[in-house]
């Protein structure tokens, strides 16, 4: 579309005006996608913020019961209590369960597919992980509930297979695509001179990869990690089928739990507008919000520690 | 030269896209204008059949429409008060000051149609040896304070279940059949913390059916046979009655409550064509596929 050559003056016969001003739309276009990111962002804070005042500036509002208390009872007739401790121990358990599962196999298996398989092997193996990546969260939901769930009760001495581990187990293969793909561009951007500098100096392939690769590409490998938590993080659909949704503490891998997110799925739906509970709910969402915003910032403090190291 | 032509097409194509969207909205509004409407609102429990009921019945009678809505047995009845519904639904009998008010605001008295029963059953897994339940384990099962988390504690292991840990399978806290529940069997006080809140009838029963440690409670109607219903007695002494429909009549089960549709007076029209449509067999199996129970075929339906 644009003119080839440095021709920005505009002298040329050959621009009409049509043409420039597409350009500018097209500029401004571009910038204001870029700046959406920003603006979605605060809007959407915005909207749950607003929801979520009036509860939050109201007497009735207990920050402390909010956030310590397990008891979530939004509905009960003698006593409403709004604790939230238990859906969020729900929520970092099932991500750190899965986190320990994806983030080994995930880092592995692009570290795998960049360095180590041969070019027919690495198609394919790219092929099937973007077709793991594009399973909807339902069907990985079904799994849980039918297969792993199944499996769980026969095998181990979990009284029930709808659990912790359950919901870790399909959030970990839920974000093992991203953090693969992700993570293995990260590692194909480290120039080959790295590579090449490295073997001239007699590495082998595994000191080029922990010495070399890994230190280099840290960051694009966190950004991975990262998204493979917000994905962990961020899941309802399949947790909520997969994880019991039990209100209580887990004390071990195979308790049921409830997470904030699919406590809100299930409950927002039939909770009427405006009603204090309605509005608890919407404090839930910043308190998610808040929780991943700080896993978020702590990853970019640690990195820029690294750097400076 | 290049700017010409491109203008018009530019005008045409938007004011292409404006009649169509204005063509669109007409089209989406023209359903209401025509046939009559019975406005139906109440018990959060009955809005999926009632939901049913309505969309079946424009087979029936296309002219009719039936516009349901929820918000609980007493919004339901309060909105007959204020007349501005024309049918109530109500999971409970309308209480004495209700019909009271009723009667001093609008002059007529709401006559109580009752249309099914909504019946809860016990389940367990076919491994569990337990064969009839009372209010009071139950409590002791579900309740805050209640003291039961082992089988053991009951005198008895189930086979397959190698923790003893009693599995609590109950609903969301916002279904009307944990409101049933709890009002009808815990005394309404709360739940023990740390049940398996599902979100569905089905899904509470399909879990009791894999889980040999479980316990659950859902809609008498969504019963299969990998699953063992308990026999329910009010208190240890009394005569545990089976779930079934004919229990459920004679109103000698316990955890069953019927469900009731109120008008203003006897109803006319279009509106008693739709009662005695939810009541003919093809609206009483609309009722009991979503799950309910029918009401009995003899015809002592209208109290």
């Amino acid at each position: 579309m644009t003119a080839p050559g440095p021709t920005r003056t505009g002298a040329r016969p050959g621009r009409p005006f049509l043409s420039l001003a597409a350009e500018r739309a097209m500029e401004a276009a571009i910038r204001l996608s870029g700046i959406s990111a920003i603006v979605f962002v605060l809007a959407i804070f915005f909207f749950i913020f607003r929801e979520a005042a009036p509860v939050l500036f109201s007497d009735e509002f207990k920050p402390l019961e909010f956030l310590f208390s397990v008891q979530w009872y939004p509905t009960s007739v003698v006593d409403i209590r709004y604790g939230t401790l238990a859906l969020t121990a729900g929520t970092v358990g099932v991500t750190l369960v899965a986190m320990l599962l994806a983030v080994p196999f995930g880092l592995g298996a692009a570290v795998f597919v960049s360095e180590f398989c041969g070019p027919g092997m690495k198609e394919s193996l790219k092929i099937v992980i973007e077709l793991l990546a594009a399973i909807p969260s339902v069907v990985w939901g079904f799994v849980a509930l039918t297969v792993i769930s199944r499996l769980m009760v026969s095998y181990t001495s979990a009284p029930v297979g709808v659990n912790m581990l359950n919901g870790g187990i399909v959030l970990a293969l839920m974000s093992v695509p991203i953090i693969v793909s992700i993570g293995e561009d990260a590692l194909k951007a480290v120039p080959d001179s790295y590579r090449e500098a490295a073997l001239a100096m007699g590495a082998t392939r595994w000191q080029l990869v922990v010495r070399v690769l890994i230190p280099a590409a840290r960051n694009g490998l966190l950004a991975a990690v990262l998204l493979g938590v917000g994905r962990a993080v961020g899941e309802t659909m399949a947790v909520l089928m997969a994880t019991g949704h039990a209100v209580q503490i887990p004390h071990g891998l195979l308790d049921s739990v409830r997470t904030l997110t699919a406590n809100i799925a299930a409950e927002l739906g039939e909770a009427p507008a405006g009603s204090p509970h309605y509005r608890m709910l919407f404090l839930t969402g910043i308190q998610l919000f808040v929780l991943t915003f700080a896993v978020n910032l702590a990853a970019d403090l640690a990195i820029r520690g690294v750097r400076r190291k | 030269m290049t700017r010409r032509p491109g203008r018009p097409t530019l005008r045409v194509l938007l004011v292409g896209s404006l009649l169509a969207a204005v063509a669109a909205a007409g089209a989406s509004c023209r359903p209401k204008s025509d046939g009559t409407a019975i406005q139906n609102k109440g018990s959060d429990t009955m809005v999926n059949v009632a939901q049913a009921w309505a969309e079946a019945y424009r087979k029936v009678a296309p002219e009719v429409y039936v516009e349901v809505s929820g918000g609980g047995s007493g919004t339901g009845i309060a909105a007959l008060t204020a007349g501005t519904v024309h049918i109530a639904n109500a999971s409970r009998d309308v209480k004495p000051e209700e019909a009271e008010q009723v009667r001093r605001n609008t002059g007529l008295s709401p006559v109580d149609h009752k249309v099914g029963y909504d019946a809860l059953a016990v389940y367990v897994h076919p491994n569990n040896p337990l064969k009839a339940i009372t209010f009071e384990m139950l409590s002791g099962i579900y309740r805050e304070d209640g003291p039961l988390v082992r089988w053991q504690q009951l005198g008895f292991s189930v086979p397959g279940c190698r923790s003893d840990e009693i599995v609590r399978v109950s609903r969301q806290s916002s279904s009307g059949t944990y409101d049933f529940f709890r009002e009808r069997v815990l005394d309404k006080r709360d739940f023990k913390l740390g049940s398996r809140d599902l979100n569905g009838s089905k899904e509470v029963v399909e879990l009791v059916a894999t889980t040999p440690c479980a316990i659950g409670y859902s809609g008498m109607g969504y019963a299969t046979p990998h699953v063992k219903m308990l026999n329910v007695a009010r208190r240890a002494g009394e005569p545990a009655y089976p779930p079934t429909v004919e229990a459920t009549w004679a109103r000698a089960y316990p955890i069953a409550r019927s469900l009731h549709m109120y008008t203003l007076g006897e109803p006319a029209g279009p509106i008693k064509a739709y009662l005695d449509w939810v009541l003919s067999p093809a609206g009483q199996r609309i009722l009991q596929e979503s799950g309910y129970v029918p009401v009995p075929p003899s015809g002592e339906a209208r109290q």
